[in-house]
């Protein structure tokens, strides 16, 4: 009998306001079906991708320079062409996307954890703890963000053996992303924390005896997620555009293992001899993936804002 | 011709899971001078009606049918520009809490004369004298020299006037007052509605009081209609009403009603809107885990002694010590609660009684003073571990149960945390079945477990927490305003739960309240606190017979009479 009352999470979720605001919204549909999409695409690049642009084999130096399929002298192998090596721009986009999407997936992350563990601490330790982690987060903030990753890019590539650079270059990009991006969730986590901290279920917890590390976990974390989870989604379209930054600046992933901005900073230098399929392409991609992010991250604000219900 | 009418008002909120009727078919009438009360309890619909009225529905709300008149001309009807016309000129308004009602930004002076110009065309010169002479009229001191502050300058009290002046200044037919005292002190309450029946008679405004205390029922109205889940079922003049209802709902909430008189054993009929779960089969509790013997030291003489407490507030921070300001909230208190009696603390807000609740169950750190219990000073220990000993023996029930309960877990998870964190079972399965028997206990019954606490009423709520108080088998219990959020049935069933629980399991209870007829209720002996200060301590028959402190004297003279309530069915302690 038990069994009947007790609703499971998938219940629970059909249920919600959330979900019921997702399937009245189109924008919050499309753009996460093109998110979707694009992540998948990603994903099994190795298994779809018409090419491997990476294998030296297959790759012709014959093909290089071919304009899309549908234009005059292009072939039907390369949809949308090919770059100066031969490869085809279509994979090359599939692969260059993983790159852009795990560097923007694991930035994100890194940011939240250090933001979250810092915003909790502040919020609930208060009085000096609190105000140390601010104003660091506050001499953070008065330098652009894309500043801050170039400066930790650098004084890394200094640090590292040049060796290592290119096998290491990735991980430096999101410890460099993910450094420049914490302070927004320190802020709104301690926020909320201020908030939580003074209800009385934590008071309650304080009475039974349970200790600040566990209630920091088990009772304000999980009730100061919804507002993260929001920042999260709009700082992921950030860190993507964070990385094309700084990969079409040449401080990014190395040339060998492409991500879209290192295409689009390849592709670049033809633009002007007529080649414009190798950046273009590239950079719509970039927009579209931003861009449905984005919208997802907007409608997941208001549809969490009870405020605007 | 009457007043103000409402014939037939149907009032509908359509929503996603299907249309709720707020209110259903409510006929009411205002004659000029008369006070009409609508009362009940949440989501009765009273609220709605005030604000049909006035044409303020919240959308997705909407009037569905019925009629509104003013003085025989129909205004539902009216466009929203006209209606603006009649809102502030022909019905004026005053809302539940004076802080939000007035525009901060603004001095008094310019809200009274931009409303004033606004509505009778009058110059600015003669708006601003008709400024002075309305909060002379509400009773403000000095004002001339009041009219140019700002609404954060004023008490609570003072700016509740300033809406009712602001409320007067177009000189309407008819005021709507939604819970125009629930946010303040007695005390002041009781100036404020001598106020508002004084105004109401010397203009001949008829005055349509939206409220949920009887207490403010008894003393200004004249007629009361009774609202139950959007259904009118009773209406009456208020001695009717109070001193011999017909309606059923109407003797269940009158028998509710914690009196100032008499002290009940247990309030009767208290289950008509919420049923409790079947409490029949009780657990006994000479056998069960929750009765049996716990390892603490007997205690001889008081359990819990407070010795000259002092709790310091810091108001204006600074990073050196020497420029901080700060108040202190708790002054030298000391009392001492003897074992399984039930201690009171009164005081009106900002006395200080939720503070030294706070510096006893160990969530504030007093700035000074001891707090023994069973003879050792808690304060002085500084080991956790040690602490934990004394936290087991000691739990705290609070006072709002929408923020008590964390949202995120599911209730059996709430209710076994103290009994998981201090390893009282040796085993899960032990846990969860002793969760199952308090949850039981409390009169929730055992599915309760598996849900989350947003499935839950504020009543229902209040029963988890009192369950997760309960599950470390504790000697003595904090009451922090347990009922101040919950409707009056409600309130009932939750005092005589706490009584019942109390006697069962011999706890010894702090119980705090501003509510004076419910510290009568519960309590044995009783402490009343003034800014910060114990005025007086004494058994809680003698403070209601014969107090001394002046303080305690003025706070009983202000409590609410209510002498003529009806005493169907009760049963009076030792009588």
């Amino acid at each position: 009998m038990e069994k009947t009352i007790e609703k499971t999470r998938f219940e629970r979720f059909l249920d919600s306001d959330v979900w019921h605001s997702f399937k009245s919204s189109p924008v919050a549909i499309i753009s996460s079906l093109v998110t979707l999409i694009m992540i998948l695409a990603a994903l099994f690049a190795p298994y779809i991708a018409p090419h491997d642009p990476f294998d030296l084999v297959s790759i012709d130096i014959m093909d290089s320079n071919l304009p899309p399929a549908w234009q005059e002298f292009g072939e039907a192998r390369f949809l949308l062409g090919t770059d100066d090596q031969g490869r085809d721009i279509l994979s090359t986009i599939m692969y260059g996307a993983r790159i852009s999407l795990f560097v923007g997936f694991a930035s994100v992350i890194f940011s939240m954890v250090v933001g979250i563990t810092l915003g909790l601490i502040s919020g609930y330790a208060g009085g000096r703890v609190d105000a140390f982690i601010m104003r660091v987060a506050d001499i953070q903030l008065s330098f652009p963000a894309i500043l801050i990753a170039l400066l930790i890019d650098g004084v890394a590539r200094g640090i590292v053996p040049k060796e290592l650079h290119e096998e290491l270059s990735i991980y430096v990009l999101i410890f460099a992303i993910g450094i420049s991006g914490w302070v927004q969730y320190a802020r709104t986590v301690r926020g909320s924390t201020l908030v939580e901290r003074n209800k009385e279920y934590v008071q309650a917890a304080r009475v039974i005896g349970i200790r600040p590390g566990t209630i920091l976990r088990r009772h304000i974390l999980p009730n100061v997620m919804g507002p993260v989870m929001v920042i999260a989604t709009i700082h992921l379209a950030i860190a993507i555009i964070t990385e094309a930054t700084l990969s079409f600046l040449g401080v990014g992933v190395p040339p060998t293992t492409p991500s879209l901005g290192t295409l689009i900073r390849i592709g670049n230098e033809y633009l002007f001899s007529g080649e414009w399929w190798i950046t273009i392409f590239p950079g719509i991609t970039l927009v579209i993936l931003v861009l449905a992010v984005n919208l997802l991250g907007d409608w997941l604000r208001d549809a969490l804002n009870p405020k605007l219900r | 011709m009457d007043l103000l009418s409402i014939k037939n008002l149907e009032i509908e909120f359509p929503s996603r899971r299907g249309t709720v009727v707020a209110v259903n078919d409510v006929n009411l009438t205002v004659q000029p001078g008369e006070v009409l009360g609508v009362v009940g309890e949440s989501g009765a619909g009273k609220s709605t009606i005030g604000n049909a009225v006035i044409g303020l529905l919240e959308p997705p709300g909407r009037m569905s049918g019925g009629e509104v008149y003013l003085k025989g001309e129909q205004i539902n009807n009216l466009s929203s520009e006209e209606k603006r016309k009649i809102r502030g000129r022909r019905i004026g308004m005053i809302f539940q809490d004076p802080l939000t009602s007035l525009d901060p930004l603004q001095t008094v002076e310019q809200q009274l004369v931009e409303t004033i110009e606004l509505h009778l065309k009058l110059g600015e010169a003669k708006a601003k004298e008709r400024a002075i002479d309305l909060l002379h009229q509400v009773g403000i001191p000095n004002p001339e020299l009041r009219v140019k502050h700002y609404p954060h300058q004023f008490s609570g009290g003072m700016r509740q006037r300033v809406v009712i002046a602001l409320a007067l200044c177009a000189e309407p037919e008819v005021i709507i007052a939604d819970e125009p005292t629930t946010a303040l002190d007695v005390s002041i309450q009781a100036q404020i509605l001598e106020l508002m029946r004084k105004l109401c008679q010397e203009k001949q405004v008829g005055m349509l009081i939206i409220t949920h205390d009887m207490g403010v029922i008894a003393d200004i109205t004249d007629r009361v209609a009774v609202m139950y889940r959007g259904n009118l079922v009773e209406e009456g003049t208020t001695q009717k009403i109070l001193g011999n209802p017909d309606h059923p709902y109407t003797k269940s909430l009158i028998s509710a009603v914690p009196r100032p008189d008499i002290r009940l054993k247990r309030f009767p009929m208290v289950d008509y809107i919420e049923k409790e779960e079947d409490r029949k089969k009780l657990l006994d509790i000479s056998t069960h885990w929750l009765g049996q013997a716990r390892d603490f030291d007997a205690v001889e003489g008081p359990l819990v002694e407070v010795e000259d407490l002092v709790m310091t507030f810091v108001t204006k921070p600074a990073f050196l010590k020497k420029n901080r300001q700060t108040f202190n909230a708790v002054n030298g208190v000391s009392f001492e609660i003897r074992q399984g009696e039930v201690f009171g603390l009164v005081g009106e807000s900002g006395s200080g009684k939720s503070t030294v609740a706070r510096m006893i169950s160990g969530l504030y750190k007093p700035a000074k003073g001891a707090v023994k219990f069973g003879g050792t000073n808690l304060t002085e220990i500084k080991s956790e571990k040690e602490l934990d000993y004394f936290r087991r023996q000691m739990q705290m029930i609070f006072q709002d149960p929408f923020s008590s309960l964390n949202g995120r877990m599911r209730v059996m998870d709430i209710v076994a945390e103290p009994i998981r964190f201090h390893k009282l079972t040796s085993s899960n399965a032990e846990t969860e079945g002793i969760v199952m028997d308090l949850l039981e206990h409390v009169g929730l019954g055992r599915q309760a477990a598996v849900r989350f606490p947003h499935e839950f009423s504020g009543g229902q709520r209040q029963r988890i927490s009192i369950a997760r108080a309960l599950a470390t088998r504790p000697r003595f219990l904090i009451c922090d305003e347990p009922t101040s959020a919950l409707d009056v049935s409600i309130q009932a069933q939750i005092l005589n739960l706490l009584k019942d629980l109390q006697e069962e399991l011999g706890l010894t209870m702090l119980f705090i309240s501003h509510d004076l007829p419910v510290i009568r209720q519960m309590c044995d002996r009783v402490g009343v606190m003034k800014m910060g200060e114990l005025v007086e301590v004494t058994e809680t028959e003698k403070l209601f017979t014969a107090p001394e402190a002046p303080y305690s004297q003025e706070l009983l003279s202000l409590m609410p009479k209510l002498d003529n309530l009806s005493q169907q069915g009760l049963q009076v302690e030792g009588a």
